[in-house]
This record gives structure tokens, sequence and C-alpha cells, in this order.
């Protein structure tokens, strides 16, 4: 374990109840990154995250948080929390809920900087009760950042959340990366995982199937997608060498294909009124998807 | 767990985490209220109101003890009962437990909050006493009534937090119902107890409230059953035993 490690499962085997929830699962998350835990419900993601919290111990391998055992105060004053489904006192003021969270670390945030940055400032004496489901989902986030955290969990942070809502939060996460901040985030959208991670870890029942940097996982897919607006029918397309598949929607036609460049040629002059071309790496949704099929 | 950590953080959080804890009961009506209200409203009703007068006991001292017991426990069988069952429900234990709340806090904050409580309620009673019931007692004996139900609310608390590990939030209101009035009723905390059946009497010894009753009406003069030291350490060994089952439920992976 190096000095730059912040969290760490070393060889973690855990069972939940008659599931092997986790085997043999390796991963360290480095300071200043974040690290996007992908897989489907039931994969295993919030047992990882439950074992890096400390709220459930492994059957055999080690936990660590900053190289401590993760129950050990010290370790845990490092981090901030926001699990996904946290009922916070429906009675309680906002202000009064960052101030216990507050209490609980050496050096907090000030209250204003915790409200500035999760965008709250305006709701500070309003009751947690009132408050609309997406505000409820950022106060949830401010109290992850009251102890200036090396280390943020991030437990499907975003859901409830309008648009808006989602690029100022990932904006407020970037920043706090920029400064140092680890982050270990689960999520279902995965563009919210391209938009923020460089590593990616993916699970599937209980294992670690890949990881890697976000261009590296992409990368296990070699498949490009080319998108224009062509005249062709997809069956011509589809007769072509080297096409993987072709599907129309609309004026669109989208061809997937491992080399893109023949396939370009030949669409350029089989139809001279071609528009509209773009090509790109499949993403990590298509990633995902071959992963998941080659280890099946 | 590890070693219990109790450093300057934990303490000042401390506080805070019992006046929080306080807010947030006293802000949910439906614990506040029948809470707060109903012992001193049944006493002034039963032991002010319809006592008879001339009556060989002195009812309005009596029931002023009995009624401070079915006050006190309130505080600890609800705040933590059904405070402890919801908050597992929704996920606020596992999130207190994340962060690095200091491992007395939780069980620490509700205590006090319970005991302010308890503190409360004794003093609404001692004033309908006093004030409508004609109650004169000495200064000590005040005193002691007053610290027998601040810490006369633990083993409740202990018992709260029992049926709050078990429990889920949706079922934990009834079952903490289902304890609190029948043992209430079974303690002689209404009316004295050689009103019931024989078999409800000998039975009495098994419920905590009652050694409670005890231990109140002893402490202002008035007749009582069984010995000073029996009450206390059948409470101790309560408070301990049942709070122990409940720590080590809660402990238990989820």
């Amino acid at each position: 374990m190096t000095a730059e490690t912040v969290a760490q499962l070393c060889a973690v085997n855990k069972r939940r109840g008659a599931v092997l929830a986790l085997a043999g699962v390796d991963l360290a998350i480095t300071r200043g990154e974040v690290y996007a835990l992908l897989g489907a419900n039931g994969a295993g993601k919030t047992t990882a995250i439950s074992l890096l919290l400390g709220l459930l111990r492994p059957d055999s391998g080690e936990v660590r948080l900053f190289g401590l055992p993760p129950q050990d105060l010290t370790a845990r004053r490092r981090i901030g929390v926001m699990l996904q489904s946290a009922g916070l006192p429906d009675t309680l003021s906002v202000g009064e809920l960052i101030a216990q969270v507050r209490s609980y670390y050496p050096q907090p945030r000030s209250q204003a900087d915790v409200a500035a940055l999760a965008g709250i400032e305006t709701l500070l004496n309003v009751r947690y009760a009132s408050l609309s489901g997406g505000q409820q989902r950022r106060v949830q986030f401010a109290l992850a950042l009251c102890g200036r955290p090396d280390l943020l969990f991030l437990d499907e942070p975003t859901v409830g959340m309008d648009t808006e809502s989602r690029q100022q939060f990932w904006k407020t996460i970037r920043e706090l990366v920029a400064h140092g901040c680890a982050v270990v985030l689960t999520t279902h959208y995965l563009e919210e995982a391209e938009a923020l991670a460089q590593r990616v870890g993916v699970l599937a029942q209980g294992r670690l199937l890949a990881e890697g940097s976000l261009d590296a996982i992409r990368a296990r897919v070699g498949r490009r997608q080319i998108r224009c607006i062509s005249t062709l029918t997809a069956e011509q397309v589809q007769a072509w060498p080297l096409v993987h598949s072709v599907q129309r929607e609309g004026d669109w036609l989208r061809i997937v294909t491992p080399q893109p460049e023949p396939i370009l040629r030949e669409l350029l002059a089989a139809d001279t009124q071609l528009r509209e071309v773009e090509v790109q790496r499949a993403g990590l949704a298509e990633a995902l998807q071959t992963i998941a099929r080659e280890a099946a | 767990m590890n070693a219990l950590v109790f450093d300057a953080i934990s303490r000042s959080s401390l506080v805070l985490e019992a006046r929080l804890e306080f807010l947030r009961l006293l802000r949910t009506p439906s614990f506040a209220i029948p809470a707060l209200l109903f012992p001193v409203m049944f006493y002034l009703l039963f032991g002010v109101l319809l006592a008879k007068p001339g009556a060989s006991l002195q009812v309005a001292h009596y029931l002023m003890a009995t009624y401070c017991v079915f006050g006190v426990m309130a505080p600890g069988l609800f705040g933590f009962g059904v405070t402890v069952a919801s908050e597992r429900d929704k996920g606020l234990l596992a999130l207190r437990r994340a962060l690095p709340m200091p491992p007395l806090n939780y069980v620490g904050g509700k205590l006090a909050m319970a005991m302010l409580f308890a503190a409360i309620i004794f003093v609404m009673l001692a004033l309908a006493g006093a004030l409508l019931g004609g109650v004169r007692l000495p200064v000590l004996q005040w005193l002691l009534l007053a610290l027998v139900m601040v810490f006369g609310v633990l083993p409740f608390c202990a018992l709260g937090l029992l049926v709050g590990s078990f429990a889920n939030g949706q079922a934990a209101p009834a079952i903490v119902n289902v304890i609190y009035l029948p043992m209430a009723l079974l303690s002689g905390l209404w009316f004295p107890l050689k009103l019931l059946p024989a078999a409800f009497q000998a039975l009495a010894p098994v419920w905590p409230a009652w050694h409670l009753a005890q231990l109140g009406l002893m402490s202002i003069g008035q007749p009582t059953s069984g010995a000073l030291f029996g009450h206390i350490a059948y409470l101790a060994i309560f408070t301990l035993l049942v709070g122990h089952w409940a720590a080590r439920r809660l402990q238990r992976e989820p």
C-alpha cells in the first residue's frame, strides 16, 4: 500500500445471507481521484461501500481506510458520506443538521462554505421535511462536505436531482477533486461516471470484472460507431464487409464497426447526399455490455 | 467496536446531539403532546378533581408519585423505541455510523434527551400537585423524588432501545403501547394495586415500573412494599441486562 492510497479492499470475501456478495475483490482508491464503481443491482457495489465505511466486516481479506481499520475514528474523521437512502430527522432545520454533522469533525468547514458548495444557502432555516426531493439530496450532499473530507463516498448521489442540480453537483465535485479530495462513486447513470471518473471498476456477481482508466475501459471495446444522415437502407450497409450492425433511426443511420475508415469510404462513394457524419468511440454503456458478455 | 473514544470533539458534539434530539422530539407533536400533557391531565383528573376527601390514602400525594413514573416511562419507551426503530428503517443509523459520529453519541444524546423530558414531566406534576392538589413536602423529599424520576427513566430507555433493535418503524409504536399501558396499570400507577385481583398484585414485582413507583413513593414518605435496596438492585440489573442485549443487537451487521 502506497502513501497515496486512501482506501483499499484486499482479497475481500463477504457473504450476505446465502449469496457471496463479494468474491476475492481487490481495489484501491488513490488520493485525488474519482473512482466509479459500476454494476447492476446486486452486483456488490453497496457491500463494497459498506465494507470501506466499516459498516460491515469482511469474512476474509482486509479493508483499510487511510491505512487503518475503517472502524477507527481517526480514519473516519477524514471521510464524508452520502448514502443512497438516509431519512434525516424531519423536524430539524437544515442549519441544525449541518451543525450536528460539523460537530463530528476536528476542523469542519464553516456552515456558510458548506451551504455555498451544496447550493443550499437559502434553505438553512427550513425544516428538512418541507424540502423537495432534490433539495433533500443537496442537503445530504452538504452533510458529506462538512468535515473537509480527503475521501468522499457518494452512493447514487444524483438520484432525484434535476439536470441543473446535477450539473452544479458535478461542478462542485470537480472543484473538490482539484483540491485533492478522492471520491468513491456508485451510480446507475453512466454519463455521470463518464463526466466525473478517472478510474472505473466494474462489478458483477461479486467479482471485479474490469478496472482501469475510463479510456482503458472504453478501449476494451474496439468498436466505433458512425452516425450519419443517408438515403441508403440498413440492409444495403449491412451487406458490406466489417459492418457489425446497422440501425436506422428516422433519417439517421447508426453503424457499428471495428474499423470505420473503409466504411466511411464506401459510404461517401455510395451516397453522394451523405450528411452529418460523426464517428465515435463506443460509450461506456457498450463497453460494460461487452465486458459482462465476455465474463459470462 | 474499537475502544470508545471520548475526546473534546466527542464531548461538545454530545451536548449538541442531546439538544437537537430534544428539539426534534419537542417538535414532533405525536410524541410531545401525549408525553408532556397526559400525565399531568390524568393526575389532575384522578388525583385532584375526583379524589374523595378524607380517604385513608393521601390520594394527591400518592398519585403524584405514580403519575411521575407514568410520565417518565414515555420518553424512555417512545423516545428510544420508536425513534431507534424508524432511524434503523430509514438508514439514518447507518449514515451516523458511517460518519465519524463519536460512538457514545447515538445513545448518549438520546439518554440526555430522555432525562431532560423526565425532569420537565416531574416539574409539571410537582407544580400541579403543589398548586392544585395541596401536596406539601419538605424540600428534601421534593429533591429525592426529582432524583428518582430523572434516573428512573433509564430502565425504560434500555427497554425502548431493545424494542427499537427488534421492531421496524411501523410496528414499534404499537409494540411500545402494548408494553406501556398494561405495565402502567399492572404497576399500580393509575390506582393502588389493592384494587386489582390478588394475582396481579403478586405479579407486580416483575415490572420495572412497579419498582420505580415504590422508590418514588418511598422518597415522599408514602406507604410502600419491598425494600429500598431491592428496588434499586432490580432496576439497575434490569437496565444493564436489557441495555446490553439491545446494544449487541444493534451492533450486529444489517
